[in-house]
């Protein structure tokens, strides 16, 4: 039996090791790291800021310098592959606060937008808040459609947010987009895009009973009738055009 | 009503940074009084224009804080295209607006104002008020 | 000629019926017009702080836009987004130290010399279109309806952005004898309205709104005609609050000067958007059998 004190197998490094800074302090690092896996790296533990390390939850996003440029950079610490000299520093998650509202009671007019997120009106339209944006959503623009009522517009427009908060950090106006936005997207998914008929159809079908009869016989039948009825099922050829209708029509 | 004139109620600094965001010589102003009657809002200021110019001359920060006027102002610029010193006067008050909405002493607050007025309003009510009344 | 047409946030909801007979009116005159692309809002009013720069940066913007699609020109409706792109254009041509601090912020667009043009419809028509080429295209003149043009702050001043005289402006009165009507002249037709503190302070802008309405009545005007969205709200949708405060007699019509322009330019009624004004200024249009009574 083997014990602690045994040899645990190492991994040799191959990558180039390239110098970043965490919070002042210097660190080498793999070159071929994201953000993320450079500051595990080097020995801190992630209890903020970390989610899905997927590049989907918006928890890691990150603001960083490079020496030399006057420019704010910004990634999402799981996605974004360090670089020499990368200056890093830890960022709190910037407080924005969501209106609260009942979302039952609402129809999706511009002016309920407006009523629940006055500052909207305080966008200067600098830009700060595209330029800071890790999924490159373009966010002066759907406020900018959000101002002049146009919420298919912002919703259309914000659909790759993952409400990682840095637009609401460098925002002149003091506005908090990603809260404006989810809730255009809320009200656009909700009660301005148009229903699906069909969906309607079926549910009432069901509803009604009128596929009762054929779960029930199939609920009845043993393994043997089951594979039969299966194997025997008419399918739609490859070929078929749009016109093509099964022969028993009872179910359509 | 008595007012004082001293050198210690004179706050020069205040005069300063009114000079530098308005970009304008307020000395010039040699109390004509045209910009007040030709003011829409005179009769809801409680110091008019004219009056506000003198106050700004004498670098008198108590008086200022108290007028209304720069708060009531709609920047129409009627004065302003009829002063005969071509005194930017739209420019002085917003410098004197600019003095407290820099220190975030906002006039109004977005989040208290009806819910729906904000729906009634056209929207460059809110952005135009916004701009002039808060920081 | 071609113009690029910035709309500004109102008129996409509030202002319907301004754009709406605008849009039409160019069509009737043959005037070729493209809605500009991703335009932002111009903020309303231009600032007046002498060392504050982000607040040009939106009307900026859209001229750089204009300037990106190839436009010579941009054309605007709304009187306080005309003055804040004129201002704005008027300071990136002259001011070389803060065009250049402008450009420099604005790193992600192309630098912007202040090569655009901005009008307003009304120095439009009389500039590059011409009041006789105008007045040749009325088909159903307005029958000598005494009309007060109200011109409000923002068309007029200050002068580097005015598109006439502040003291005697004459522009807003051609434009509606052009049309057929009779241009009542009234002394506080250059007044302001109070535009922003309607929500600053309500009480005043309801004030100086109600003595431009009582002072256009006594001058014989049957309606007023309006350029800006902002005007309409202080003139018009707070008549009932007048009534309760100042007892104003009778609701005063108000009109956009496009939805004249295009009654008088033979537009499809629907285009003329009058059902979105206030019921006293239909019943004044159909009094005057210029649109049909409705069943």
């Amino acid at each position: 039996m083997s014990t602690v004190s045994e040899d645990l197998p190492t991994m040799e490094i191959k990558a180039k090791l390239i110098p970043i800074y965490v919070m002042g302090k210097k660190y080498e690092v793999p070159e071929t790291l994201t953000i993320m896996k450079a500051i595990e790296y080097a020995g801190y533990k992630y209890i903020r800021g970390c989610g899905c390390r997927g590049g989907v939850c918006g928890a890691c996003s990150t603001v960083y310098r490079k020496p030399g440029d006057h420019k704010i950079y910004t990634g999402l610490a799981c996605q974004t592959v360090v670089e020499p000299d990368m200056y890093l520093t830890q960022i709190p998650f910037y407080p924005a606060l969501r209106a609260t509202y009942n979302f039952h009671e609402m129809t999706g007019t511009a002016e309920e937008v407006f009523a629940l997120y006055p500052e909207l009106f305080r966008c200067v339209a600098c830009n700060n808040c595209t330029k800071v944006c890790p999924m490159d959503v373009e966010v002066m623009d759907y406020i900018s459609a959000l101002k002049r009522g146009d919420l298919k517009a912002a919703a259309e427009i914000s659909f790759d947010c993952i409400q990682c908060g840095l637009c609401a950090s460098r925002c002149m106006g003091e506005l908090p987009q990603y809260h404006i936005a989810q809730l255009a997207r809320r009200l656009n998914g909700a009660y301005l895009t148009p229903r699906a008929e069909h969906l309607k159809t079926m549910v009432a079908n069901i509803e009604t009973g009128r596929y009762d009869a054929g779960l029930n016989g199939l609920k009845e039948m043993d393994v043997a009738q089951l594979k039969k009825v299966y194997q025997e099922r008419e399918m739609e050829p490859a070929t078929a055009g749009e016109d093509w209708t099964p022969k028993d029509k009872s179910y359509l | 009503m008595p007012f004082f004139i001293s050198k210690s109620d004179s706050d020069e600094k205040l005069r300063q940074k009114v000079k530098e965001i308005s970009g304008e010589n307020f000395q010039k102003c040699y109390q004509c009084g045209t910009c007040s009657g030709s003011c829409p809002m005179a009769d809801h200021m409680t110091v008019v224009p004219r009056r506000l110019m003198a106050l700004l001359q004498l670098g008198n920060r108590a008086a200022l804080d108290e007028a209304n006027t720069p708060w009531v102002c709609a920047s129409c610029h009627a004065c302003m295209v009829r002063c005969p010193r071509s005194i930017d006067i739209p420019k002085v008050m917003e410098a004197v607006r600019q003095l407290k909405i820099r220190d975030r002493l906002d006039r109004i607050e977005p989040g208290k104002i009806d819910k729906k007025q904000i729906a009634d309003m056209p929207q460059i009510a809110m952005v135009s008020g916004f701009r002039k009344l808060t920081s | 000629m071609k113009v690029a047409y910035y709309p500004g946030c109102t008129l996409k909801t509030k202002a319907k019926n301004l754009e709406t007979s605008a849009l039409a009116c160019l069509d009737a005159l043959g005037v070729e017009w493209q809605e500009l692309e991703r335009w932002n809002c111009c903020g309303a009013v231009y600032s007046l702080a002498d060392d504050d720069l982000i607040h040009l940066v939106a009307p900026v913007r859209d001229l750089i836009r204009a300037k990106q699609q190839g436009h010579e020109m941009v054309l605007t409706l709304c009187s306080m987004c005309y003055n804040t792109l004129a201002r704005a254009n008027e300071l990136m041509k002259h001011d070389e130290e803060k065009r250049k601090t402008i450009n420099l912020f604005m790193d992600e667009e192309p630098d912007y010399f202040g090569e655009v043009k901005v009008v307003h419809f009304l120095d439009f028509l009389r500039d590059v279109y011409g009041w006789e080429n105008f007045k040749a295209k009325v088909v159903n003149p307005l029958n000598g309806m005494k009309v007060a043009p109200y011109y409000g702050c923002t068309l007029l001043r200050p002068k580097e952005a005015g598109i006439d005289r502040f003291d005697n402006p004459s522009i807003f009165q051609d434009c509606m004898t052009a049309l057929g009507a009779e241009a009542i002249n009234f002394p506080m037709s250059t007044q302001c309205c109070g535009t922003y503190q309607v929500l600053g302070n309500p009480e005043a802008a309801l004030k100086v709104s109600f003595d431009i309405l009582t002072n256009a009545k006594a001058h014989g005007a049957e309606a007023l005609v309006l350029a800006c969205p902002l005007c309409d709200y202080n003139l018009g949708k707070r008549q009932p609050e007048m009534k309760e405060k100042y007892e104003l007699a009778g609701d005063v019509p108000l009109f956009y000067f496009t939805q004249l322009m295009a009654l008088a330019l033979g537009v499809k009624p629907e285009d003329c958007r009058f059902e979105l004004n206030r019921e006293v200024s239909l019943e004044f249009l159909r009094d005057k059998n210029l649109v049909k009574a409705t069943a």
